[in-house]
């Protein structure tokens, strides 16, 4: 019996450990391609550690054809404009929703729930239209314009609203603070985790996300990273592996080590926002 | 008079209550009708007519965008190409899940590191990592082709030939997604209540496989479902590796919905016919959601 | 012959003993309580029968088989669980028919579609589905076999799953809390209907609760744990009446027992009021010993004239009786008692009163808490009625 269940733990360490490797390889593959001099990767060796350390040659080629900075700058203007307007715009729409009495309440869950049903993707083509002949394509307005408004995010809200008592609001309109002072002060301090959660999940999607930039970003200035990457690749054009490894390294780095340092709640949000989802 | 004179404020407040109620979802509203519901409303108009960006007038032509979607090679065949591509996504990417969900709960010491490894391809910016598996799968340089040489197996040129290409994206695909399915169903696994297994184990439920069947499946039937639809919705709208990789190609061997939607309508500006096929992918959407509700109502909800 | 017997079972998690070496022995067909307050190690020994837990050291014996190595599925112990444990997608017939289905039918016969079609599986499902009925019908749930836990009340899935643990006739019955969901009502209520569905399957019953009342009522037999330990198993009147240890007598009683910290002299005696006591073995020399009084022995009179004065505190009314709280004046602590409405009457706090313990109901306990053996040996003034 006990030596079953060794053998158990044993093979589960195992076959976890074999896939963990496997999971990895593209990460070790990048780090170590990312060292390698142009001869020594078309020598199609499967040795991990560089024979000669070409990182400074490879990154300082990476940092010279696209601006890094730019676009790591980019990134988290455009994912912290987007994130606060969303919370911005759907916690008092998702707190009137739950707790307070009107009429449109009913009208406005049927719209989040057909709201949830349509992605980007497929309101993109008249966006387009829209903001060319509004002339604001290649703007950093244009990239975070369709995601002000998550009906997402109201939707999330508005459960974890649901859940705050009643009472509580009483208390707090008895102490005589208005609607949007009870917002503030007592419906988003008790609203934290959810608001965790949501910003994990929005700066993971709109840090990753391609269409949307693609669509109306043609300008260098206003690239995203991923966008960015898609520049880099198009000017190396050859096979010049060692330095775009350097590149994808530096891109993917800001959010892996974020979600390193912070892996717990990363796995919370995501967690949270996938099942209200 | 004295039952109006006391409802009145009654009336008052709730008028009141309603005024600061609009106020709070004015915003809200506004963006909803501006970037949603009349952007839909506008792709479904689209559809009908044969706009395209750059020429100045249009008109509407009724089906006619739907018929040449019927006849269109590359419609159809990124059509199918999507639905290959999900069949292979999918299932695997669930199972895996799963499997690797149910080992790692049952881990005691390691859970932590384990579960960090597998969902890191979900931190990761995809169009970086798809660059890196592009190197992977280079046909004379990459490791995994290497590695299959020295096997005595002679790699296939994954992503340049037309017979491997979908089965390339589908394996990046479920690399990028299993971690996303894993920890959904480890909060799945968590919720299902400790003295289920204890009542399975004294009501004779002595293997593993019978706990599993007697117990943990049914009681994971929703996050199953759950995973099931939201895995299908992620594999419906591939469309960064097939942008960064393949660019459909070799031969539209990768043609996916969402990337032939984005040639038409952002390349070849054919706006009014990408509307079209937008709506198809609006609808495939829809009647996915709808399954899975009717699926939800009837099967997986035991209150 | 004993049907189950726990030999020296010990148990700890990290370090901390949770169960330091718990005996006990059940007859066929006795219903034994095990009580203590939370934490006390009762849920865990449970376990440990069931099969759920495997025990650090010590035997268990069921029905004449050591079965401490075996798994919980091969012990034929049924258990009802604090939240019954229900299978929330099976209807409440298929709820009571996994664990026959889990006996009679192969792990292949079980399999969905391919089971359905090998041979023998339709008579012994047909047997199980009639066993099913009659086990529902005599628990008087028929009506609710189709439906599913999520359908029903907590009264009515706390039937299920007795008729779930009773329908395969196991060796012993194993219960842990089972009514602590219920609402006070339904829970006097099932209480009966345990005691007689247990009678009926004539196997002997571990049943762990932390409400004393229940395990009185119930249990042929009480096991009283506390910290790991059982101090005593007693039928309920020894238990109440003549408790082993300081923390039997105080687990069990509402209120709880009177407890005054004295001295008892070398050679054995120990005074308090009126009463004088003798220690069956007296220590050498004077040490610290503990006497208990249960508050319906303490009697209190108008009359200030005793030998313990004291003065009243406050009182709780409780209908047919009231509950008095009174300070001593000698050592300043309180003593309660429990008198009967007529004569609670005329005390009133502040007002001074009188003490008196009934004789032959001091208990002695050692500062251990062990209990010593006296008899009351003088009795200094005749006991006097309140209402006198």
């Amino acid at each position: 019996m006990t030596a079953n269940l060794s053998f158990g733990r044993i093979l589960r360490f195992t076959l976890l450990s074999l896939g963990a490797l496997i999971f990895l390889a593209p990460y070790i593959f990048m780090i170590s391609t990312a060292g390698k001099a142009q001869s020594e990767i078309f020598s199609s060796s499967l040795s991990l550690i560089p024979e000669q350390w070409s990182y400074v040659e490879n990154f300082t080629k990476a940092l010279s054809r696209v601006s890094m900075p730019t676009l790591l700058m980019n990134g988290v203007i455009v994912c912290a404009m987007i994130f606060v307007v969303q919370i911005v715009v759907a916690i008092p729409c998702a707190y009137a929703m739950a707790k307070l009495k009107f009429r449109a309440a009913r009208l406005m869950m049927v719209l989040v729930m057909l709201g949830l049903l349509v992605p980007i993707h497929a309101t993109a083509l008249p966006l387009y239209v829209a903001f060319d002949r509004l002339a604001v394509l290649n703007s950093y307005t244009a990239l975070v314009a369709p995601f002000s408004i998550s009906v997402f995010a109201i939707f999330l809200f508005l459960q974890f609203f649901r859940a705050i008592p009643d009472d509580l609001i009483h208390a707090a309109r008895l102490d005589g603070m208005s609607e949007t002072g009870i917002v503030a002060r007592v419906v988003v301090p008790n609203a934290w985790p959810a608001i965790t959660a949501f910003a994990i999940f929005s700066v993971v999607a709109h840090w990753n996300d391609l269409f949307w930039p693609l669509v109306v970003v043609t300008n260098q200035h206003y690239a995203t990273p991923p966008l960015g990457l898609l520049y880099f690749r198009a000017a190396e054009a050859g096979d010049d592996y060692g330095a775009l490894m350097a590149a994808t390294l530096i891109i993917t780095f800001p959010l892996v080590a974020a979600f390193l340092v912070a892996q717990k709640r990363f796995v919370e949000g995501i967690t949270m926002t996938g099942l209200k989802g | 008079m004295a039952s109006i004179v006391s409802e009145m404020p009654i009336a008052a407040a709730d008028r009141r209550e309603a005024r600061i109620a609009w106020l709070l979802a004015a915003p809200a509203i506004v963006l909803l009708f501006l970037f949603i519901l009349l952007p839909t409303f506008a792709v479904v108009l689209l559809g009908f007519t044969d706009f395209e960006l750059g020429y100045g007038g249009f008109r509407f032509v009724g089906l006619e965008n739907y018929a040449e979607l019927i006849g269109d090679r590359t419609f159809r065949r990124s059509l199918w190409n999507t639905a290959v591509y999900t069949a292979i996504v999918t299932p695997i990417s669930i199972v895996l899940a799963l499997a690797i969900a149910l080992l790692i709960e049952a881990e005691t010491r390691a859970k932590a590191f384990f579960r960090t490894v597998y969902f890191l391809p979900v931190a990761s910016l995809l169009v970086a990592m798809a660059t890196v598996w592009q190197f992977l799968f280079h046909p004379s340089i990459g490791p995994i082709n290497t590695f299959l040489a020295g096997l005595g197996i002679p790699g296939p040129n994954w992503l340049g030939a037309s017979g491997t290409v979908l089965y390339g994206l589908s394996i990046i695909g479920i690399w990028q997604s299993v971690g996303f399915n894993m920890v959904l169903f480890l909060a799945g696994l968590t919720a299902i209540p400790r003295e289920l297994y204890a009542a399975a184990e004294v009501d004779g439920a002595k293997s593993r496989l019978d706990r599993f069947r007697l117990v943990t499946w049914p009681m994971l039937a929703p996050t199953t479902l759950f995973v099931t639809t939201i895995s299908i919705i992620n594999s419906v709208k591939v469309f960064e590796t097939v942008k960064t990789l393949t660019e459909g190609g070799p031969n539209k061997a990768s043609e996916v919905l969402l990337f032939t939607i984005y040639q038409e309508g952002f390349v070849y500006l054919r706006v009014g016919y990408a509307s079209a096929m937008t709506v198809v992918f609006l609808a495939i959407l829809v009647v996915l959601m709808f399954l899975q509700y009717r699926v939800l109502d009837r099967k997986v909800h035991y209150a | 012959m004993s049907i189950l017997s726990l030999r020296g079972i010990t148990k700890s998690f990290a370090g901390n003993a949770i169960l330091k070496g718990v005996s006990l022995e059940a007859e066929e067909g006795e219903f034994i309580a095990l009580v203590g307050p939370s934490g006390c190690g009762k849920s865990t020994l449970l376990r440990i029968v069931a099969g759920l837990e495997h025990a650090d050291g010590g035997e268990i014996v069921i029905g004449g088989r050591e079965v401490s190595r075996l798994a919980a599925a091969d012990r034929n112990v049924a258990m009802v669980f604090q939240s019954y444990a229900l299978y929330p997608h099976l209807t409440a017939g298929q709820n009571i028919a996994v664990p026959l289905a889990m006996r009679r039918l192969s792990g292949v016969q079980r399999f969905p579609f391919v089971g359905n079609f090998l041979p023998g599986q339709r008579q012994i499902r047909a047997d199980i589905q009639r066993q099913v009925r009659e086990m529902a019908s005599s628990l008087k749930i028929d009506h609710l076999l189709d439906r599913k836990p999520g359908q029903m009340s907590g009264g009515q899935r706390q039937r299920v799953a007795l008729a779930r643990a009773m329908v395969r006739s196991p060796s012993a019955f194993l219960m842990d809390e089972p009514l602590s969901n219920l609402d006070a009502n339904l829970r006097v209520h099932a209480r009966g209907e345990i005691v007689e569905l247990h009678r009926r399957a004539g196997v002997p019953t571990l049943y762990v609760t932390h409400d004393q009342s229940e395990a009185l009522s119930m249990a042929d037999r009480v096991a009283v744990m506390i910290g790991g330990t059982l101090l005593q198993l007693a039928s309920p009147k020894e238990i109440y009446d003549d408790p082993a240890h300081i923390e039997v007598a105080r687990f069990l009683g509402q209120p709880r027992i009177n407890v005054i910290e004295t001295r008892m002299e070398p050679s054995g005696t120990v005074r308090f009021g009126a009463i004088t006591l003798a220690a069956e073995n007296p220590a050498s020399g004077e040490v610290p010993v503990m006497l208990g009084v249960r508050p319906e022995f303490v009697r209190l009179s108008g009359t200030p004239d005793g030998m313990l004065k004291a003065r009243v505190e406050r009182t709780e009314f409780l209908g047919s009786e009231v509950i008095v709280h009174a300070r001593l004046d000698a050592i300043g602590e309180t003593i309660v008692a429990r008198i009967s409405p007529a004569e609670a009457a005329p005390l009133t706090a502040g007002i001074p009163v009188s003490v008196e313990i009934e004789p032959d109901r001091a208990m002695l306990f050692a500062a251990s808490g062990e209990r010593l053996r006296a008899q009351t040996v003088a009795f200094a003034a005749p006991l006097e009625k309140a209402h006198g």
